[in-house]
């Protein structure tokens, strides 16, 4: 699998922002995936303690929002999910759907500390 | 100390995309027409690879990227062999090529004397569909054998193809392998899909291929 390569690119995006929003160190991070996308968020998380480890966003937590897949039929409107396997259109038995949603895979936020400012 | 929530939303693929990007264009302004060509092990990539070559090598100057880490270097030579000059990625056991790899490997190919580059991914339905490398096009070697479920159990691979190959249609006689069951299920992915049905090891349905192939390389100089 390729979650190795990935969670390096998810340390590089969020230690780039972290760094312009000069944080002292980052907590949280918040990740959207989509199920028809073929990340296993298991073994991001399983890499990211490693990747992570000398790095501003150590120890941070990784939040992932998980996507439903949804497809709409195109011959009568209806919507459904798909959860193991792909299948037709429960209703009309039609092949002919659009994916909907579930291909998504975005860093979406981080959660960052501050030095407090101090007063003059 | 103060806790700030920064707002991102940025892919997480976005540096590789970048990547692809700058191959394409790198290719483009060498008038490289380029395909990547995924499938799983033994699908048949090398064979539908050499009897591309083999069919395009008195009109057009070919390259090859080699990718696969099956065999690591007996296929490169088997494409060193007719004629063509060719490059081996070690991808160090990674699963899949990504825009980088090429990026590294292009320069090391006469891309300037090159008509068609043919990128052989590493042998996985999985993981190279995630990263684009800045081909012209995305092909698929499925096979017969393979069974014609494919598109249900891995449906992520088929949604970014611009071509799909159906080889070993020579096994159809011994294997069950419903047709109209496997070309629904790329239909739910990606409808209309430009499809290939070919046996490499007879030569069956690799004419409409080439034809197909010909026309999209001299349709891409002049557009
Ligand atoms: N029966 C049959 N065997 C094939 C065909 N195409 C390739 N093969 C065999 O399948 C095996 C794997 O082929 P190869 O091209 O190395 O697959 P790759 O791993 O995807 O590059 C080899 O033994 C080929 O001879 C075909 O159309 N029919
Ligand atoms: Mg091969
Ligand atoms: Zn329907």
């Amino acid at each position: 699998m390729h979650e190795l390569s990935v969670t390096e690119s998810i340390l590089s995006i969020a230690s780039e922002y972290a760094q312009k929003a000069e944080a002292k160190k980052v907590t949280d991070i918040h990740l959207v995936i989509g199920r028809l996308s073929s990340i296993v968020d298991d073994s991001v998380q399983f890499y990211w303690d490693f990747v992570a480890e000398d790095s501003i966003c150590r120890g941070a937590k990784l939040h992932f929002e998980r996507i439903p897949a949804m497809l709409k039929c195109q011959d009568c409107d209806f919507t459904y999910e798909i959860t193991e396997r792909l299948t037709p259109c429960p209703k009309c038995g039609g092949y002919n759907t659009a994916i909907v949603s579930g291909e998504e895979f975005y860093l979406d936020s981080i959660e960052i500390e501050k030095e407090e400012v101090k007063n003059p | 100390m103060s806790a700030i929530r920064v707002p991102i939303v940025e892919k997480i693929f976005d540096a590789n995309d970048q990547i692809a990007h700058q191959n394409k264009q790198l290719m483009a302004q060498n008038h490289v027409y380029a395909i990547n060509i995924m499938a799983s092990p033994g699908a048949g990539k090398t064979s539908f690879i050499l009897q591309t070559i083999k069919h395009l090598q008195s009109e057009f100057k070919i390259g090859v990227i080699e990718g696969d880490t099956a065999a690591v270097t007996i296929d490169a030579d088997k494409v060193a062999a007719a004629g063509m000059p060719a490059v081996q990625i070690n991808t160090g056991g990674e699963c899949h090529l990504d825009a980088s790899m090429i990026s590294n490997a292009l320069p090391q190919l006469p891309l300037d004397e090159l008509d068609l580059v043919i990128v052989e991914n590493v042998g996985n339905l999985i993981c190279p569909a995630a990263f684009d490398l800045g081909t012209t096009i995305n092909l698929l070697v499925a096979s017969v054998p393979e069974g014609d479920d494919k598109p249900y159990k891995y449906p992520n691979i088929y949604r970014g193809l611009n071509v799909l190959v159906i080889n070993k249609t020579d096994l159809k006689p011994y294997v069950q392998f419903d047709m109209d069951y496997f070309t629904r299920g790329v239909q739910l992915l990606n409808p209309g899909l430009t499809t290939f049905p070919v046996s490499c090891r007879t030569g069956e349905g690799i004419a409409p291929w080439i034809e197909w192939l010909k026309a999209e390389i001299l349709a891409s100089r002049q557009g």
